[in-house]
C-alpha cells in the first residue's frame, strides 16, 4: 500500500479549480499544436502528392533548362516553358536503342482555365503515377484519330462534361482567352479515372488535333496539313515542336548513359533529367520554405506553453499559502516542486492533446475540399507516430518550462517553511 | 559537549538548549538557555504579534535552524538532520494548525484532513492502528470535533470555525506526539473559540500529545498547563 500521496492527482484536482485560465492555457497550446500538426501535414502531403504525380518514367526531356525548372512545367504544370522541342529530336530518342516507350507532352493551351496537354495515345499507355499505377477510364476511350478529346477526373466534374460533349480549346493559359478556336469544336471521347495528382484538371487532346486547332488561330505557327483530318496523328506534330517528352527504358542500367547522350545532342541543346533526382532537388528548394514555416509553427508553440509559464507563474503569490500548507503536513519541497511541474505537464499535455483532436477535426472537415481545389490527397487524417511524437515533445517542453515556477515554489517553500506570508 | 542536568522523570518531548536565533547577529530575535516541555503538555507561549511567535514555531518545527543552540523533539536533534530528514520528522510526529485558511479550497473536506496521512506512512499506520481505516479515523476526529456529517464536503464552502475544526483534525489524525497551533482561535469569536479550545485540549489528552500553542490573548491563560510569555525567549526584550 503506497503511502506517497499520487502529487499528480493533486495536480489535477488544483488544475480542475482554476479551470478558467487551465482551459484558456490549454487553448494556447492547442491552436499552437494545430498549427504545427496543419503545417506538417500540408508539407507531407504535397511531398506525397507531387512525388505519386508521376511513376515510371526513366527521363524527362525538354529544353535547355533547369531540372527543376522543366519538372515544374512539364509534369506540374507550374510556369511556363521558355522554349520547344523539335519533333525531329523527339523522334530521334523515341527511337534510339532501349528505349521502351515515348511519351510527346505539348502545352501552352486551355480550356476554360484547364491545361490542354497535346500527346499520344501512348499516354494512356504507359503514363504512370502513384505507386506505379495506370491510368484508367472510368467512362468512353482514349482519343483517336478524330478531333477528340479525354478529360481528367476533375476537368471532368468541375466543367460538367460528359463523354460526347463538344468543346472549344483556347490557346494560350488562363480562362479567359482572346483567341478561340471556334472552328474545330473537339469530341470528348473520355474521362479518366481521379488519381489524386494534376493529371486529374487537364484535358487531353492528340498532338493532330492540337495542330488543327492552332491552324486557324496562328497559321503561320504550324504549316497546314494537305487534307483536313483523317491522316495519322504525330504528322501533323512532325514539322512542329512539343514542350517535352518522356522516356520510359528497357533497363534503369540504360538511364545515365542515355541521359548525358541527349544533355551532349550536338543537333538542338537539350535536358534530359531523372524525375526523382528533380524532384530532390526541388524539395531542397522548397525545403527552406517549408522549415521556416515549421519553425512559425514551432515559435508558436513555445508561444503558447510561455503563456502557460507565465500563467503558472502568476499563480505562485496566491498559492504560496497552498504550499505553506502542503509543507505542514508533511510534503517535502521536493515535492512541491513535483506538483507545480507535474501541473505544467498537465496543462501543455492535455493542450498538445487537444491540438491534435482539432487537428483530426480540421482535417477531417477540409480533406475533400483541399483535395478539389489543389488535387493535393491527406495522407494521414488520423493521429499516427507523428501527432504522439509532438504530444511527447510539446509535454516534455512543458515539463521543462515548468521547473522554473517549480523551482521558486520550491524556494519560496524553503524560505517560508509553514509561515504563511500575505 | 555541553549537556543540561535533566531532573528525573519522561524525558522532554520538546527542549531548547542555549537557543539563539536572529536575522542580524548583533540582535538576536530568540534567546532561549533552556526550555523543556513534557509529554502531554498544555503550553502557552504568549505574546504580542511581531514578537517572534512564528519564527518560534519554525524553529521548533525544524523548518528554521538555529545560529547556536539546539531544537530536540522526542529526543532528536533537529539540527543533526538533513533537510529532507526533518520533512520527515515533522510530518510524523508534528500536527500544525494555522491562524488562518488552512485548508486546500481545492480538496474536499475529507482529503484535506487524510494529508498527512498521504505524505506519512507513520500517521497512515497509527491512524488505521486507531480506528481500522485513515478514512475512518477522519471521519471520527470531524465527529468527535463537532463537525456536522451534513456540513459541506467542499473545503472551499465551510465558516472559519468550521474549517478550523477540520485543521485540528488535520493535525491529529495519525496521532502525532506534538500539535502545534498559531493562532488557532484568533479569527472565532469568544464562544467558538472557547469550544474550539476545549475539544483540540480534549483530543490531545485523549491521545496524550502535547500541544504547543502562541497566541497574544490573555484571556486564554487560564486553560493552559503552563504559560510562557515570549519575553522570556527573546533575552529580555520585548
Amino acid at each position: 500500500m503506497s503511502t506517497r500521496f499520487p502529487i499528480a492527482r493533486l495536480a489535477l484536482r488544483s488544475i480542475a479549480s482554476r479551470r478558467a485560465s487551465a482551459a484558456l492555457t490549454c487553448c494556447a497550446v492547442a491552436l499552437s499544436v494545430l498549427l504545427v500538426l496543419g503545417v506538417q501535414e500540408m508539407r507531407e502531403s504535397a511531398r506525397q502528392s507531387f512525388a505519386s504525380t508521376i511513376a515510371g518514367t526513366d527521363l524527362l526531356v525538354g529544353p535547355r533548362t533547369s531540372g527543376v525548372n522543366l519538372l515544374l512545367y512539364a509534369v506540374f504544370r507550374i510556369g511556363q516553358p521558355s522554349n520547344n522541342v523539335s519533333w525531329q529530336s523527339y523522334e530521334r530518342f523515341a527511337a534510339a536503342p532501349g528505349v521502351d516507350w515515348s511519351i510527346p507532352l505539348s502545352l501552352g493551351d486551355s480550356y476554360r482555365g484547364h491545361a490542354v496537354v497535346g500527346t499520344t495515345e501512348a499516354y494512356f499507355r504507359h503514363f504512370r503515377y502513384g505507386r506505379d499505377s495506370r491510368l484508367e477510364m472510368t467512362a468512353g476511350q482514349a482519343f483517336g484519330a478524330g478531333t477528340e478529346a479525354v478529360l481528367g477526373a476533375a476537368a471532368a466534374r468541375e466543367l460538367d462534361h460528359d463523354v460526347g460533349d463538344e468543346i472549344v480549346i483556347a490557346h494560350g493559359l488562363g480562362a479567359t482567352s482572346f483567341l478561340k478556336h471556334d472552328r474545330h469544336p473537339v469530341t470528348v471521347t473520355g474521362i479518366l479515372a481521379p488519381t489524386g495528382t494534376v493529371a486529374d484538371r487537364a484535358v487531353y487532346v492528340s498532338l493532330a488535333t492540337l495542330d488543327r486547332v492552332h491552324e486557324t488561330a496562328t497559321p503561320s505557327f504550324a504549316p497546314a496539313p494537305a487534307d483536313d483530318g483523317g491522316h495519322d496523328h504525330g504528322t501533323a506534330a512532325e514539322s512542329g515542336e512539343i514542350t517535352a517528352f518522356l522516356l520510359g527504358l528497357e533497363s534503369r542500367v540504360q538511364v545515365l548513359r542515355l541521359q548525358r547522350t541527349i544533355n551532349e545532342y550536338a543537333d538542338e541543346p537539350l535536358t534530359a533529367v531523372i524525375p526523382a533526382v528533380a524532384l530532390f532537388e526541388l524539395w531542397s528548394v522548397i525545403g527552406v520554405a517549408e522549415n521556416a514555416l515549421l519553425a512559425v509553427g514551432a515559435l508558436a508553440v513555445l508561444t503558447g506553453l510561455v503563456g502557460m509559464l507565465v500563467a503558472i507563474l502568476g499563480t505562485l503569490n496566491e498559492r504560496r499559502r497552498e504550499m505553506a500548507i502542503l509543507r505542514s503536513v508533511g510534503a517535502r519541497p521536493r515535492q512541491v516542486f513535483l506538483l507545480l511541474v507535474s501541473e505544467a505537464g498537465l496543462l501543455a499535455g492535455a493542450g498538445a492533446l487537444l491540438g491534435v483532436a482539432l487537428k483530426t477535426a480540421v482535417l477531417g472537415a477540409l480533406a475533400s475540399p483541399i483535395q478539389t481545389r489543389t488535387g493535393i490527397l491527406l495522407e494521414s487524417v488520423w493521429p499516427g507516430s507523428a501527432e504522439a511524437v509532438v504530444v511527447a515533445v510539446v509535454t516534455a517542453a512543458g515539463l521543462a518550462l515548468g521547473a522554473l515556477p517549480a523551482w521558486r515554489a520550491y524556494r519560496n517553500s524553503l524560505a517560508d517553511g509553514m509561515t504563511i506570508r500575505l | 559537549m555541553m549537556h543540561d542536568a535533566t531532573q528525573n522523570g519522561p524525558p522532554p518531548v520538546l527542549a531548547a538548549t542555549r537557543l539563539r536565533f536572529g536575522w542580524q547577529p548583533s540582535a538576536p530575535l530568540l534567546d532561549i538557555p533552556a526550555l523543556a516541555i513534557a509529554p502531554g503538555e498544555k503550553v502557552l507561549v504568549r505574546g504580542a504579534s511581531g514578537s517572534g511567535k512564528s519564527t518560534l514555531l519554525n524553529l521548533f518545527a525544524g523548518i528554521l535552524t538555529p545560529v547556536t543552540g539546539t531544537v530536540s523533539l522526542l529526543g532528536t536533534d533537529l539540527s543533526a538532520l538533513r533537510g529532507a530528514e526533518r520533512d520527515r520528522f515533522r510530518a510524523e510526529h508534528l500536527g500544525i494548525i494555522f491562524q488562518l485558511f488552512n485548508l486546500l479550497p481545492y480538496l474536499p473536506v475529507l482529503d484535506n484532513v487524510l494529508l498527512p496521512c498521504r505524505f506519512s506512512a507513520r500517521r497512515l499506520a497509527r491512524a488505521r492502528a486507531s480506528d481500522g481505516s485513515e478514512e475512518a479515523a477522519a471521519h471520527r476526529l470531524l465527529a468527535e470535533l463537532g463537525l456536522p456529517d451534513a456540513a459541506p464536503a467542499s473545503a472551499a464552502q465551510l465558516s472559519i470555525g468550521q474549517q478550523q475544526r477540520v485543521a485540528a483534525a488535520r493535525a491529529l489524525i495519525g496521532n502525532p506526539e506534538i500539535v502545534i497551533a498559531d493562532e488557532p482561535t484568533s479569527a472565532l469569536d469568544e464562544d467558538s473559540r472557547a469550544a474550539f479550545l476545549a475539544l483540540l485540549q480534549e483530543e490531545c489528552e485523549r491521545v496524550n500529545a502535547t500541544l504547543i500553542m502562541v497566541s497574544h490573548e490573555r484571556s486564554l491563560e487560564p486553560l493552559f498547563d503552563r504559560v510562557i510569555p515570549m519575553r522570556e525567549l527573546t533575552g529580555g526584550t520585548p
